[in-house]
């Protein structure tokens, strides 16, 4: 080292190495909260702990749904996923821990291009928990599951002494049948693909920090939770040429697409001006110095596209209630591999990098 | 959005960018240093630098409240968290920095009662609303924080608050611009001056840097176009000879400043006689403590503190980087033993440090420029 100063070009080419270095090593002795943020520390934990003891094919891609073959090679595909909600507030704008458990599991089977048929439904609740409350959010619960058209199917409680669990904390699970047969994922995004976003950046995460009421914005934000297999499934239809989906949720739409940058050893580039972010959350999150590209959202989408169906695809977001604000948000290049850059409005450029910490806890 | 985008117009830029290369002499380098780490973010954040002329070098000075930190602070801070009566009151960007026992997050998941604040007076209600518990909040910032900390010092007393203290770790920015300016290892052309501290100091104290050592500041505001046209305003006076402090910002801040708020601070708080920077040493009168009048708020007074001066990691080289006398990508151990993931020094840590803001924001313009033709 001594003796040879390294060159600009030299550092960061050793940065950009370790960063597509598939393993991340997990060096902390405690579990703390950023672990549990959805970025750096949480692909550590998953990817040094959980992958190495459980590996499997289905887990591998570490995608929001495992998708499965049912009953030999011409059986029907099936996708699995599971999803655990401990948002504070309970009730917040927008929705409640009820509506989002039910919709956050759909989402996941709807990214991977799946009809949901069934889900299930797991309690733990604090001693003491108002049975109003518990009351009100089996309601939405039933009401979710009704406007998404999926059943609960199976269900548990289990209770904690009070002080043990934040009023009430939800685990849900789903299954869905895929109905086509495209592989979506990153291995299918090729440079020149184009990046699409159903709807407006931030609102969920917004809502809920606003709700919290630590902040003292007289702004009412309300959570965009909403189930997306219908938009999913009326892009399908425009288009055989999707190439991947991911809903946008913890970490925000800069955490999932560099996910797919990572894992597709391609180049995303954004364009600010294109995307979409909602006046008042713009607002807020200028006021409280956060990025709204970091920010969960529950009812949003972003695809990537072939070039020549991107047109198709646009027309189709637009056309379906919840996609009223979709746009092309950025395209894909070939570099730099795995990076997500940003094309300022302001006329410079800069990295999206993985989120290390999370600025809101505790939003899904 | 209003009150936004008039401040982000990519075609007001651009002209401002041109007039920029119009005054760079042929052949000559500068060197300005932007000294507030508000300024260094929204340089990254909006890619400021891909618009000025290769010749204009920005050097992100120590005007971030996290990264100044000494980490035999940090340490104390973490000696309160771990109080058992203790609920220890912090903004989010002092979470992880590093001490020589971790972090406040590591004692947090040892334990530790860490809560994060979004202001002094959150901090406050908090003592309010735990009367059996102990409240410590940790004070940080330059001109433009410590004047909250003061008007909520001032509350505890008029509620009469008795579960509630202050750990003061308030900095005064011009000790440290004179301290810059007198290390030799430096060679600056001019200073963007600081936004918000101004707004409460106002102009004045910024005089000797123009008339003393020759060098033009402009007070610039946080927008990017606020920082374009700074850098217009300090090329400018370079060009037609002048040392002068100017007021970019003129939308907010006064010459004379914001005497309420002096006010306020002046009852609450005093100059220490010296006060340890990271990677500045100990710089004289650069800090605030409170008043003996407020000694029962003071958690210095109540509590036993370590109080022990850690050395900086050696590897470290945030000094260095603070002062502008390298980038952050010179550091040894930039990218490789110090990432925002796992900081070793305070400039990893704040999105206001030079070191963070390169690495999650900057690295590729740095890149690129490498590589276009000449």
């Amino acid at each position: 080292m001594e003796g040879h100063a390294r060159t600009e070009e030299e550092v960061l080419d050793a940065i950009e190495r370790r960063r597509r270095r598939p393993r991340r090593k997990l060096l902390d002795d405690r579990i703390t909260l950023a672990h549990g943020a959805g970025g750096k520390s949480t692909h550590a934990l998953i990817e040094s702990l959980f992958l190495e003891q459980l590996r499997n094919p289905l887990l591998e891609p570490l995608a929001d749904s495992a998708v499965l073959r049912a009953g030999g090679a011409s059986g029907p595909r099936l996708a699995f996923t599971t999803d655990s909600f401990v948002v504070k507030p309970l009730f917040f704008p927008g929705g409640d821990i009820g509506e989002l458990a039910v919709n956050g599991t759909v989402n996941d089977l709807a990214m991977a291009g799946a009809t949901p048929l069934c889900l299930s439904a797991g309690f733990i609740v604090e001693e003491g928990l108002p049975v109003e409350d518990l009351a009100r959010i089996a309601a939405s619960m039933g009401a979710a599951a009704q406007a998404a058209g999926v059943d609960v199917a199976a269900g548990d409680t289990k209770v904690v002494e009070r002080g043990k669990a934040d009023g009430v904390y939800v685990n849900t699970s789903g299954v869905g049948i895929v109905e086509h047969e495209l592989e979506l994922g990153p291995t299918a995004i090729r440079p020149g693909d184009r990046v699409l976003l159903s709807g407006t950046l931030a609102d969920h995460g917004m809502a809920i920090m606003i709700a919290r009421g630590e902040l003292e914005l007289e702004v009412e934000l309300e959570s965009d939770t909403a189930p997306l297999h219908g938009i999913v499934a009326a892009l399908l239809a425009a288009t055989d040429q999707v190439r991947a989906l991911r809903d946008p949720t913890r970490g925000g739409l800069a955490t999932v697409l560099n996910e797919l940058a990572l894992a597709s050893e391609t180049a995303v580039v954004l364009d600010e001006r294109a995307l979409p972010v909602g006046a008042e959350v713009r607002g807020a999150c200028e006021i409280l110095g956060i990025d709204p590209l970091y920010v969960a959202n529950e009812g949003k989408l972003a695809a990537v596209v072939a070039p020549e169906a991107a047109d198709a695809a646009l027309a189709a977001l637009l056309a379906h209630p919840l996609g009223r604000d979709a746009a092309i948000v950025g395209e894909v290049r070939d570099d730099p591999p795995g990076m997500v850059l940003l094309e300022t409005a302001f006329g410079g450029s800069r990295v999206v990098d993985v989120l290390t910490g999370d600025p809101l806890p505790r939003i899904c | 959005m209003r009150f936004v985008d008039e401040y982000r117009s990519p075609e007001l830029a651009r002209r401002l960018a041109d007039e920029i290369s119009g005054l760079v002499e042929p052949g000559r380098r500068y060197k300005l240093m932007e000294v507030c780490g508000g300024h260094t973010h929204a340089i990254y954040r909006h890619g400021v630098e891909d618009l000025l002329p290769e010749a204009i070098e920005l050097v992100h000075g120590p005007g971030c409240p996290v990264c100044v930190i000494p980490m035999g602070r940090q340490d104390d801070a973490i000696a309160l968290a771990e109080r058992p009566e203790v609920v220890f009151a912090t903004f989010g960007d002092m979470m992880r920095v590093p001490s020589s026992r971790g972090s406040l997050l590591d004692a947090k998941a040892r334990g530790a009662d860490v809560r994060m604040v979004y202001s002094p007076l959150d901090a406050l209600k908090l003592a309010r609303e735990h009367p059996d518990r102990e409240v410590v909040f940790f004070a940080i910032g330059f001109e433009t924080t410590a004047p909250a900390t003061a008007l909520t010092l001032l509350r505890a007393r008029a509620e009469g608050v008795r579960n509630f203290s202050v750990f003061a770790n308030h900095v005064t920015i011009i000790p440290a611009i004179r301290a810059l300016l007198d290390s030799p290892d430096l060679r600056l052309d001019a200073f963007i001056g600081p936004g918000h501290v101004s707004t409460v100091i106002g102009l004045r104290p910024y005089r000797f840097i123009a008339r003393d050592y020759g060098k033009p500041v402009v007070v610039s505001g946080f927008e990017p176009l606020d920082v374009l046209q700074g850098v217009q305003m300090v090329m400018r006076q370079l060009a037609e000879g002048r040392s002068q402090v100017e007021n970019q910002y003129t939308r907010v801040v006064r010459e004379e400043g914001n005497p309420l708020a002096m006010r306020a601070l002046a009852e609450t708080m005093e100059l220490r006689t010296t006060f340890e920077w990271r990677g500045l040493g100990f710089i004289s009168q650069s800090a605030l403590k409170l008043r003996e009048e407020f000694a029962q708020w003071d958690a210095e007074v109540r509590y036993e503190l370590p109080g022990v001066r850690v050395a900086d990691p050696k590897a470290c080289q945030c000094g260095e980087v603070l002062k502008g006398v390298i980038k952050p990508w010179e550091c040894k151990v930039f990218g490789t033993a110090c990432t925002p993931d796992r900081p070793i020094g305070t400039c990893m840590v704040s999105s206001e440090g030079a070191c963070a803001a390169y690495y999650n924001y900057g690295r590729h313009a740095g890149r690129r420029r490498e590589r276009a033709p000449a």
